[in-house]
């Protein structure tokens, strides 16, 4: 008998998903699918709206990385009053932001590492389901745990400084930002406490890049072999090639490491990027138009940033980076675990750069705004934690929005996402007499991997835990797992 | 005696909410001491297996999927808690209900200009796809809502002085700076 499997809802990632894994009568896997199972409606409703209120209410797709949509946001209304696009603010205006955004990338990707993706690392993947999570973490791994939680924790007040507050903050606004940091903000985060210090925040870094090289060295197969599939990779990237996580130019590079997309200047997206529409998932599909839909899917997020990027500028993380460089011999990494290795080097770089900022004066004084001439269409992208985020306005006379397209992290990982899924379902599940749980959780470690927003990714109406549902080949449910 | 059970959803949501109990920081270490997790989007129970004291719902209900997890929610949760914008009043997914649904999608699918390549003009209707709400519901409209803690997110503190007053039954003492909502 063949059989449909159903994991829902995909639990620790951020948002709502399910996956649909359908099997024939011989136990070979015939179709695999993730599934956004929720919708919202944006790029209609903000329509009408005024153009500066698009930081604030955009934000609100994500309450994981608000940042990096306020950013992202703020950066498209930043043209439309004229203040250039990306390089146009203040010193203050630009610093504060990147404060912000680094503050950002540091705190989702420690609640990502620690909270979300650790459990599978420490118990394994196979462990009982039960104790797979961040509390167990922290009745048996305490150090750890703090660690993840205290990180986390300074991320957001690094976050709080610049914003005004944690989650939905209100710091970037058309043309720059609206606060200086005060002398007390610098010393609490360069120095405030046991926990609120800059230099313990960059040790904690080093030593989390240093615990999963560790634990690569000792689990090979895992990190190497698990979810390898070839995939060209996109991100922004500065005009010399640097890691940038707040403004460049796009670079693509395809598996073998030719670039593919020339750091072309990302006015232009709409020229180069296309998205299909599949009528089983409320996440689109982008892929680069030169290659068609077939051939032009493309990865982002750390993983791919460390891969288009030709070096970092802090030397803690450029020194993390050549050692990985060096591991995949000078070529992309097509390996989906890699993503976690990825993401360590990207805190320590976000580290460094924090505490580059918070020295320096120009967060303390200078102008603010820039104000310029009224344009009537904007494009704002950034480097968010899971990936490159556009977002894309058009204004009227009365500054009403009259077009909004976004195009989120994880939409970019559709198609890897479900790549990682169709591969790791076929190798564990093949022939399976019976589907365990130890192999749904594996297609999730897979998931995982990609730090997957759902909540973003549903900025259609969104919603994301897993299921799995087993089908047979006359399609009839025949089994329906949740996990736990 | 066996520690109170605590179960935690994110409907139409953002996650906010969740994330902004998560900075209730280190006390969450005290936390785990105090209470016992079900269900919950942070481990991998996917069902209930158990009655739970505490049940925290964040997002509205925007599909048959949402409906159906908050009425389940209310089945196995002594007391529900609608926390954040979204649970009490739809929040700004809600800006969608003056706006005919087949117009968000078309916007979405057909009209963007990233999708003009759709000409076969394919629309997300698979049967694993959740139906969608006519309109974005708060979640009092749907189940018996029990608390009510407002807030785009509602702080940490807010949320941690709740959990603790509905642990240990004192009644909850909110200084003026947590009563303060955007």
């Amino acid at each position: 008998m063949g059989q449909k499997i159903t994991i829902e809802p995909v639990t620790r990632v951020e948002g709502h998903g399910k996956v649909t894994i359908h099997l024939d009568n011989e136990g070979n896997v015939e179709q695999t699918r993730l599934h956004i199972v929720e919708f919202r409606g944006f790029e209609r409703f903000v329509q009408g709206r005024p153009f500066w209120e698009m930081p604030v209410v955009v934000q609100r797709l994500c309450g994981i990385c608000p940042v990096s949509h306020h950013l992202a946001a703020a950066k498209a209304v930043d043209m439309i009053v004229g203040a250039g696009m990306g390089n146009g603010l203040t010193p203050t205006g630009e610093k504060m932001r990147r404060l912000m955004h680094y503050g950002q990338i540091f705190q989702s990707h420690a609640l990502h590492f620690f909270h979300l993706a650790s459990p599978d690392l420490l118990f394994g993947i196979d462990a009982n389901p039960a104790k797979r999570n961040i509390i167990n973490v922290a009745f048996e791994h305490r150090d750890l745990a703090i660690q993840g939680v205290m990180m986390r924790k300074y991320g957001q007040e690094v976050i709080k400084a610049t914003a005004g507050k944690k989650i939905h903050g209100t710091g970037a606004i058309p043309g720059g930002i609206n606060k200086h940091l005060t002398e007390d903000e610098k010393e609490y985060l360069l120095n405030g406490d046991e926990y609120m210090d800059i230099e313990k925040m960059i040790s904690w870094s080093r030593d989390a890049v240093e615990f999963f090289k560790d634990y690569h060295k000792k689990n090979k197969e895992l990190i190497d072999a698990f979810a390898e599939f070839p995939s060209s990779h996109l991100s922004l990237v500065r005009k010399d090639g640097a890691l940038d996580l707040y403004h460049g130019v796009l670079r693509a590079v395809d598996s073998e490491g030719r670039k593919i997309l020339h750091d072309v200047d990302y006015q232009d997206y709409d020229k180069y990027i296309e998205e299909e529409v599949r009528n089983w998932s409320y996440m689109k599909f982008p892929y680069l138009k030169e290659f068609g839909r077939n051939k032009g899917w493309y990865s982002v997020g750390p993983l791919a940033r460390m891969n288009t990027a030709d070096f970092i500028d802090t030397p803690l993380a450029q020194k993390e980076l050549e050692i990985f460089k060096n591991y995949n011999g000078g070529k992309p990494s097509n390996k989906s675990m890699h993503y976690h290795w990825a993401r360590l080097i990207e805190i320590l770089h976000s580290a460094e750069k924090i505490k580059e900022l918070l020295n320096d004066k120009d967060l303390i004084e200078g102008e603010l705004v820039t104000k310029g001439n009224k344009t009537f269409e904007g494009i704002g992208l950034i480097e968010a934690p899971r990936g490159t985020l556009f977002h894309h306005y058009k204004v009227d006379d009365n500054d009403l929005i009259t077009m909004a397209n976004l195009i989120v992290s994880t939409t970019n990982n559709n198609q890897p996402m479900n790549e990682a899924v169709n591969q790791v379902a076929t190798k564990v599940m093949t022939g399976q007499r019976e589907i365990t749980e130890a192999m749904m959780n594996a297609v999730e470690v897979a998931i995982r991997a990609y730090d997957p927003c759902l909540s973003c990714a549903t900025h259609a109406l969104g919603q994301m835990p897993l299921e799995f549902e087993v089908y047979d080949f006359n399609n009839n449910c025949i089994d329906r797992k949740f996990k736990g | 005696m066996s520690k109170p059970v605590v179960a935690t959803t994110s409907l139409a949501g953002c996650f906010g909410c969740h994330m902004s109990f998560l900075d209730i920081d280190d006390r969450i270490l005290e936390l785990i001491e105090l209470v016992e997790f079900n269900k919950s989007p942070i481990n991998d129970i996917k069902k209930f297996t158990k009655k739970c004291d505490i049940g925290l719902i964040e997002g509205g209900c925007c599909n048959s999927e949402n409906v159906h997890v908050l009425k389940d929610f209310r089945e196995h949760c002594k007391i529900l808690v609608s926390l954040g914008e979204c649970a009490i009043m739809g929040g700004l997914p809600a800006m969608r209900n003056g706006i005919p649904i087949s117009e968000c999608l078309a916007e979405a699918y057909l009209n963007g200009p990233t999708v003009s390549m759709n000409e076969e003009r394919i629309l997300p209707n698979d049967p694993e796809l959740p139906i969608l709400t006519d309109k974005v519901y708060p979640c009092h409209e749907v189940v018996k809502i029990d608390y009510f803690l407002p807030g785009c997110p509602p702080s940490a503190d807010l949320i941690w002085l709740t959990l603790v007053a509905l642990i240990t039954g004192d009644e909850l003492q909110l200084p003026y700076e947590v009563v303060k909502f955007d």
